[in-house]
């Protein structure tokens, strides 16, 4: 499967094993989508349990909380990530906070899936990483899948927590994986033994990271496209990094963060999201504070620009195997 | 080259300030009785002119009159009454207890007690009200212990809510009662969802959603009228339009030359401009959108024409924007009062019972507060322990905060 039939069959699955399952968004319904994740599940649901919306995503979320306190389980979509902070107040204000503030009286079981990411000439408002806004309120699990497998055990673990989730899909991944090379044709997921999905039922569990190519020079810490990248700058490079597929961005797994950086003595941190105060700046300080007396070179962060997301300089911002690899020499060599 | 004027900025200003009388001619009310009733299945553009009247029951003599005048059981009447006098008594105990520094912070319902109680009692008890920090008569009327409310306000060793919340926050699902955030007009298109998954079960429950009048700015009261028309969601939109946000006059919140009313029809929902301060108008009006609601016919809107009588809160000093007198003035008057003078005018009440009841829920009120202070107040310390904080803010303790737990020391 695609990440895109993945995380549809992930839906599928679920809204066939719960009723309390509904799924909506703008463009979601009969359409199936923009990017056809929702595809064919209105006609095998019923419009009761798979609708469009209005063009407003303060009021997709609101009413998916309100719904949540019903004692249903809202699968809702963002188009972009890039459009998700209309609905801020009721994700950081409402969601997270519900089950705290009523002493578990209500609660938000609810997923919020939302295209994220660059790479793909979107400009501003269509290639944004925003996991950092996420990751730093109290209450919210943020998520990021990096292939079709985990997607949907990821999605489906997500649909199942009765925590609200903050599930962040990089499209740039939805049809194949991308290693930054923008110059070479895009290898679809049926080659890719990450693209073989099961067709029922199956979880990944949230909090748990997955090393995605082991290796014992550096430990790389990266989710998402990046992580396609690292492994692209290792091989490139012939530097054996030990990369890290966090797959839940927080809460997260520290225990394997550790144990790796612990072995390995060196790290570096990748991600597409602006430096100053991204998620990177939070790796960087765990692990800083948890393997200190262990590494033996500073900890890189290899990160986007400060910057909007530019149009035409889309290639001079993304962060490519040949940024990557260069941070990976500079932490061997220190 | 033009010869237009200079442009000028309009700022809406109060007629009344500290010193002078308000005008209240900006109103538009109607004579009780004047206002028609239509059909529960009226088409929402059909409403118009229904938003931009006034519908109430109660005329200055105390008689109910005209279309309006609901069927209602004498003894929910009686009910309703206790009510909003247990509210007020309530209200003005716990405002005592603020100023004895027993609780942090507290919010007065003077003067709207009519509106949060006839709705409560023209509803079921499992239809989910998503109230805004002015409703506790709903509260009050669905007959949840006043000792828990208190635990609540005093941060006590019973707070059901152990602490984490700011006075007045309650949240009690049991009652139909959806847990009260800071954040205003959150709650309103909460509640067209939680009309919406009742719709979506097949279920007969609906939904009861709240607003001030200054909170209608925000952006998701717009969004709760779209969805809420868009899905016809099963759903009362209650707009209670108490002419004041804190400092802030209802004109600058939009109400200039406009009612919130009128922002229904607009958004093709049925609308209806209802007497706040009329408890018979607030239950027949409420029993006419639940009725609606609860046969499929879609959600309606109502604004409560109302006056803040109080402070708007224990931080606030209303001289300092005001007339002192302002509600002497209004001419909607007390609800209490009037509901008073029209159950004695038909014999089923009198001035003998209304001061014993007075006596009585004095003395039940403040037995509940003694009884809640035993187990705490902010002044005794005796509060939630620290542990507490760390729980419940995901279903399971995450690794990090077991760890920051641990570095407080418990």
């Amino acid at each position: 499967m695609t990440m895109i039939q993945a995380l549809r069959s992930a839906m599928d699955v679920m809204m066939e094993k719960d009723d309390n399952v509904v799924v909506f968004g703008q463009d979601v319904g009969y359409f199936g989508g923009v990017f056809r994740c929702t595809e064919g599940l209105q006609k095998k649901y019923g419009k009761s349990r798979v609708f469009d919306t209005p063009i407003s995503e303060g009021g997709i979320v609101g009413v998916a909380i309100g719904m949540g306190a019903y004692g249903l389980r809202p699968c809702l979509e963002i188009q972009f990530a890039d459009y998700i902070y209309p609905a801020y107040d009721q994700i950081v204000s409402e969601a997270a906070r519900l089950r705290f503030r009523s002493a578990g009286d209500f609660t938000a079981p609810i997923t919020i899936r939302t295209p994220c990411g660059g790479g793909i000439y979107g400009g501003q408002t269509h290639s944004q990483s925003p996991e950092a806004v996420f990751a730093h309120v109290c209450g919210l699990r943020t998520v990021m899948p990096s292939n079709p497998y985990d997607a949907k055990g990821l999605l489906i673990s997500s649909i199942e927590n009765d925590d609200p989730v903050i599930f962040l899909e990089p499209k740039r991944l939805y049809n194949g994986p991308f290693d930054g090379h923008h110059d070479k044709p895009v290898v679809p997921w049926s080659q890719n033994p990450l693209g073989e999905v099961p067709e029922g039922y199956y979880t990944v569990p949230l909090d748990k990271a997955a090393i995605f190519r082991p290796g014992k020079q550096l430990t790389v810490l990266a989710y998402g496209t990046m992580v396609w990248v690292c492994e692209a700058a290792a091989r490139e490079t012939g530097i054996d990094a030990e990369i890290i597929d966090l797959r839940s961005l927080w809460p997260l797994d520290l225990e394997t963060i550790v144990e790796s950086v612990k072995k390995t003595g060196r790290c570096v941190v990748v991600h597409e999201a602006t430096r100053t105060c991204g998620f990177g700046a939070e790796l960087v300080s765990l692990v800083q504070e948890h393997c200190f007396y262990h590494l033996e070179a500073p900890i890189e962060r290899v990160t986007g620009w400060d910057t909007p997301y530019p149009h035409a300089q889309e290639w001079a911002y993304f962060p490519g195997p040949a940024r990557v690899g260069a941070a990976f020499k500079r932490t061997v060599e220190a | 080259m033009s010869k237009a004027e200079p442009l000028r900025l309009h700022v809406p200003e109060p007629t009344g300030r500290p010193g002078c009388a308000t005008d209240f001619s900006y109103l538009r009310l109607s004579p009780a009785g004047a206002v028609r009733r239509p059909e529960v299945d009226v088409a929402p553009m059909e409403t118009r002119d229904l938003a931009y009247a006034l519908v109430s029951v109660l005329d200055p003599e105390g008689n109910a009159v005209g279309p309006w005048v609901p069927e209602i059981d004498i003894e929910v009447v009686r009910k309703g009454l206790r009510a909003m006098m247990k509210t007020r008594i309530f209200d003005s105990r716990m405002l005592m207890a603020q100023r004895q520094k027993k609780m942090s912070f507290y919010m007065q319902s003077l003067g709207e007690e009519a509106i949060g109680t006839a709705q409560a009692l023209a509803l079921n008890v499992d239809d989910m009200c998503f109230p805004t920090y002015r409703q506790q008569s709903i509260l009050v009327v669905r007959d949840y212990p006043m000792v828990d409310m208190i635990c609540q306000l005093m941060s006590n060793e019973r707070d059901p809510l152990k602490g984490r919340q700011l006075p007045v926050m309650y949240s009690v699902k049991k009652a139909g009662f959806f847990s009260i955030s800071g954040n205003l007009a959150t709650q309103y298109i909460q509640a067209v969802g939680w009309g919406m998954a009742s719709a979506i079960k097949g279920d007969t429950k609906i939904a009861s959603a709240w607003i001030g009048d200054g909170a209608t700015a925000e952006a998701d009261f717009d969004t709760a009228l779209t969805f809420a028309h868009v899905y016809r969601a099963p759903v009362i939109l209650n707009v209670v339009n108490n002419q004041w946000a804190i400092s802030t006059f209802q004109a600058i919140a939009g109400g200039e030359d406009t009612t919130f009313a009128a922002r229904g029809v607009g958004c093709g929902i049925a609308s209806l401009r209802v007497d706040g301060n009329d408890f018979l108008a607030v239950y027949a009006a409420s029993r006419w959108a639940a009725d609606r609601a609860r046969r499929n016919l879609g959600p309606c809107l109502i604004e409560w024409v109302t006056y803040r009588a109080g402070p708007h809160s224990t931080s606030d000093d209303p001289s300092k924007y005001r007339p002192s007198d302002d509600w002497s003035h209004f001419p909607l008057g007390d609800p209490i009062a009037r509901l008073k003078q029209y159950l004695i005018k038909v014999g089923a009440w009198s001035e003998q019972e209304h001061e014993e009841t007075q006596k009585r829920l004095e003395a039940e009120v403040l037995t509940a507060q003694k009884e809640a202070e035993q187990y705490g107040t902010m002044a005794s310390g005796h509060t939630f322990s620290p542990a507490e904080m760390f729980d419940g803010i995901y279903k399971e303790l995450p690794e990090h905060l077991r760890v920051q737990r641990q570095q407080l020391g418990i």
